[in-house]
């Protein structure tokens, strides 16, 4: 592969991190393994003793796990979606960060669905989806979704890794040969020529036409888990919408955020630019006042509509005895904290952006343990239920070690995935400089060429 | 095609006479070897039967002890139903004193711990000033269940007899039938159930949903197993004040095992109604509104133990300071 002189130097930039594994790295891929360890030990419990080790119970069927579940695919989603749309519209300053969204959608969309098999009873008879499928069901929809959606978002990724996995294999790099041979195989002989340039270029452009309505569908399915059932705070028809919205949203703070972190860690600062944390935080507010329309859509037609067994999920939302102060945090910081931050021009900062995202990510997940919790917390007959763990959830230790496994998986794969591919596309990556002077975007310049 | 339907009939009429024969040797046996001393033997007498998949087994007679919960058909023939019914039944809200004797007897009858509870008793109180009444509710047995609709494995299935069931070696767990029933009836087994060491390895059957087992979900099947006997389900038998009235739908009968009345003269009469009609599940319980009441509401709660007692606290306790 022949390089151009920008690229070489983007290449000769991020090399090291490819070749070596520095013993940060080696800190943090122990410290998760731990964690996932842990996981284990409770996954262990859960299967041998039962799922009575969970606070999941009748009526509480769902907790912690549906609600990564929902989370972790919903960043999936997301970043398909960013990378789909980055790709498409050729997004000038979108390249560098494509392979970060690309990344968020594979390692997501794996981490995801172990959590909705945990919330499975039996692990023995999990085949029995594929060998006594039953159509009419969401859950159905859902395996079908996520399977299709995985195969989509590997390719998707590989498509766009091809130009730079050849650029390895040519490097010479200081690597073992087990790597070596990893990086020819899966760059399956390309070498730049016209013909594979416009096969690439077809398929990845497909794809990513793909991806877009995919991740949209998938989302909705997603939703229709709950939106099918007949349980006030799920069974809307806003709800596809609503998920595909809170997947999107939630998915650009993740990316943020992990923009941030490689910048950081692997001095990525000239290529990873305050404008792509304005750009990214700019499409992040659109967001956030999107899904809080949306939020504020549910709440007030089901308050004003009064219903009785809508109230009462209302009523729990809103009471700060209950889940009053969690709704208020969720609302506030993860819907107004990210607009006004980047509204104002005085806080429209690289670290306050990232904060602001990190901040309302966390809220997101809490605002999914919201829609899932209370409305299964409230049924239509009266519980009349002494058993207190019964009434009301409170997950334990096992799922809180799971949720902390889950999330270590999902770093750990961050860590080991940029270990093995450069976090900014090298091939076909453009020098800015030259790009503005195409684009005539003056302020843009200012952004770029300031150090942030 | 026929010939072979009528060795299966011939196939199961010799099962059943075997059953039989085996349930007077092992009675027989069982009486000897309980006047001796209350232990089973360890190892007795195996009998050779036709399992309901055709196959030639050699059981345990001490098995045979039980022989009313082991399934009498095959699992296939379990997901058609029982040809010709259409079963139904119909709750009267007048006559229930919250006695709980069907929730025992429900128990009893499917080796369910006290806190499993697939029929359970609620006190309803409809509004502010509406006059509590006692509710037992057991499946709804739904015409158009949602639990059934979103079964990702079709392990909870609806037939022809109108019955929704469960088949709990094939139920994956996920619980999504318990989040979509509007009723609350399903129950989770979220540790290995207690069951009597005898039935534990007794090949599971919809009809009899026994042995329980881990991690599936369960729930009140209107006992088709004792239906195919012509037994009327343990609750309805049970009840002392004659609420449930179990019957057919086409036979256009109920009955609650002491008058035997026309289903649709019944709801005629007393303006029968099925809970949460708005829904739109369709149910094939109906209730009898709790008008000309035969108990004052309080005789089902002055005598409950505390623990049971505390679950209906809220509705009753400010009755009473008012009073």
């Amino acid at each position: 592969m022949e390089l151009n002189s920008y690229e070489q130097q983007v290449f000769n930039h991020q090399r090291p991190e490819i070749e070596k594994f520095g013993k940060l790295n080696w800190f943090f891929t122990i410290f998760f393994l731990c964690w996932i360890a842990a996981g284990g030990y409770a996954l262990y419990l859960q299967i041998s003793r039962g799922h009575v080790v969970t606070g999941m119970r009748d009526n509480v069927v769902w907790g912690l796990f549906i609600v990564n579940f929902i989370f972790f695919i919903g960043l999936s989603y997301a970043g398909a979606i960013i990378a789909g749309v980055l790709h498409l519209l050729k997004v000038p300053w979108g390249k560098p960060i494509v392979r970060l969204a690309q990344m968020m959608t594979v390692i997501s969309v794996v981490v995801g669905p172990v959590f909705i098999l945990l919330c499975v009873g039996r692990f023995d008879r999990l085949h029995h989806l594929f060998i006594y499928p039953r159509i009419q069901s969401p859950m159905t929809w859902d395996v079908m979704a996520v399977v299709t959606f995985f195969a989509g978002g590997v390719l998707f990724l590989y498509l766009a890794l091809i130009k730079d996995l050849a650029v390895y294999r040519d490097a010479k790099l200081d690597i073992p040969k087990w790597k070596q041979k990893l990086y020819k195989i899966l760059a399956i002989g390309y070498r730049g020529a016209a013909s594979q340039k416009r096969h690439l270029i077809i398929s990845q452009n497909l794809l990513a036409i793909i991806m877009i309505p995919l991740s949209i569908i998938v989302a909705s399915i997603l939703s229709w888990i709950f939106g099918m059932t007949l349980r006030p705070g799920w069974h809307s028809t806003i709800f596809g919408p609503y998920f595909v919205m809170g997947a999107l949203y939630s998915g650009c703070g993740v990316l943020i955020v992990a923009m941030w972190v490689y910048r950081r860690m692997y001095n990525l600062d000239s290529y990873i630019t305050r404008k792509h944390f304005v750009n990214l935080g700019y499409v992040m507010m659109m967001l956030a006042a999107g899904y809080g329309y949306f939020t504020f859509s549910e709440y007030f037609t089901g308050w004003f509509g009064s219903a009785k067994w809508e109230s009462e999920v209302i009523n729990k939302l809103f009471n700060p005895a209950e889940y009053g102060w969690w709704t208020l945090f969720a609302n506030t910081a993860g819907i107004l904290l990210p607009i006004l931050i980047v509204a104002i021009p005085a806080t429209r900062k690289i670290s306050l952006i990232t904060i602001a995202a990190f901040i309302m990510v966390m809220a997101l997940w809490v605002k999914r343990y919201l829609i899932i919790i209370p409305t299964l917390e409230s049924p239509a007959l009266p519980m009349q239920d002494t058993r207190m763990e019964y009434v009301k959830y409170t997950a334990t230790w096992p799922e809180w070690t799971l949720t902390i496994a889950g999330v270590a998986t999902f770093l750990l794969f961050f860590t080991l995935m940029a270990k093995f591919v450069t976090v900014v596309p090298v091939a076909g990556l453009e020098d800015p400089h030259l790009q503005h002077n195409n684009h005539h975007e003056p302020v843009a310049i200012n952004e770029a060429t300031q150090p942030a | 095609m026929k010939e072979q339907e009528e060795i299966n009939n011939n196939g199961r009429r010799d099962f059943v006479k075997n059953v039989a024969l085996a349930t007077v040797v092992t009675a027989t046996c069982g009486s000897l070897t309980c006047s001796c001393s209350t232990k089973k033997p360890a190892v007795s007498e195996k009998v050779k039967l036709l399992s309901p998949d055709g196959e030639i087994v050699e059981i345990d007679s001490v098995y045979l002890n039980h022989q009313e919960h082991m399934a009498i058909v095959s699992k296939l023939e379990a997901r058609e139903g029982i040809a010709g019914k259409k079963f139904v039944m119909v709750v009267d809200l007048a006559r229930c004193k919250n006695a709980r004797k069907c929730i025992s007897a429900c128990q009893k009858w499917h080796y369910r711990p006290e806190e499993t509870e697939w029929l359970t008793v609620k006190l309803l109180k409809d509004s502010e000033k509406a006059a509590p009444y006692w509710f037992p509710k057991q499946c709804f047995h739904c015409d158009n269940p949602p639990c059934v609709k979103v079964c990702p494995v079709d392990a909870t299935f609806k037939r022809n007899d109108g019955l929704v069931l469960i088949d709990n070696e094939r139920c994956i767990g996920c619980k999504f039938c318990m989040a979509a029933c509007p009723y609350s009836t399903r129950v989770f087994n979220w540790a290995e159930p207690e069951m009597p060491l005898e039935l534990r390895d007794l090949a599971s059957n919809p009809e009899t949903n026994i042995p329980a087992r881990v991690g599936t979900v369960e729930k009140c099947d209107f006992c088709p197993d004792r239906a195919r006997e012509g037994l009327l389900p343990p609750c309805v038998e049970a009840c002392p004040n004659g609420v449930f009235y179990f019957g057919d739908e086409n036979e256009d009968t109920v009955t609650n095992g002491e008058e035997t009345l026309s289903f649709t003269q019944l709801i005629k009469d007393r303006a029968g109604y099925r809970f949460l009609e708005e829904l739109g599940t369709k149910p094939r319980v109906y209730y009898l509104p709790p008008k000309d009441r035969q108990f004052p509401v309080e005789r089902g709660y002055e005598n409950l133990p505390d623990k049971l007692k505390a679950r209906f606290k809220d509705i009753m306790e400010p009755a009473k300071k008012k009073s």
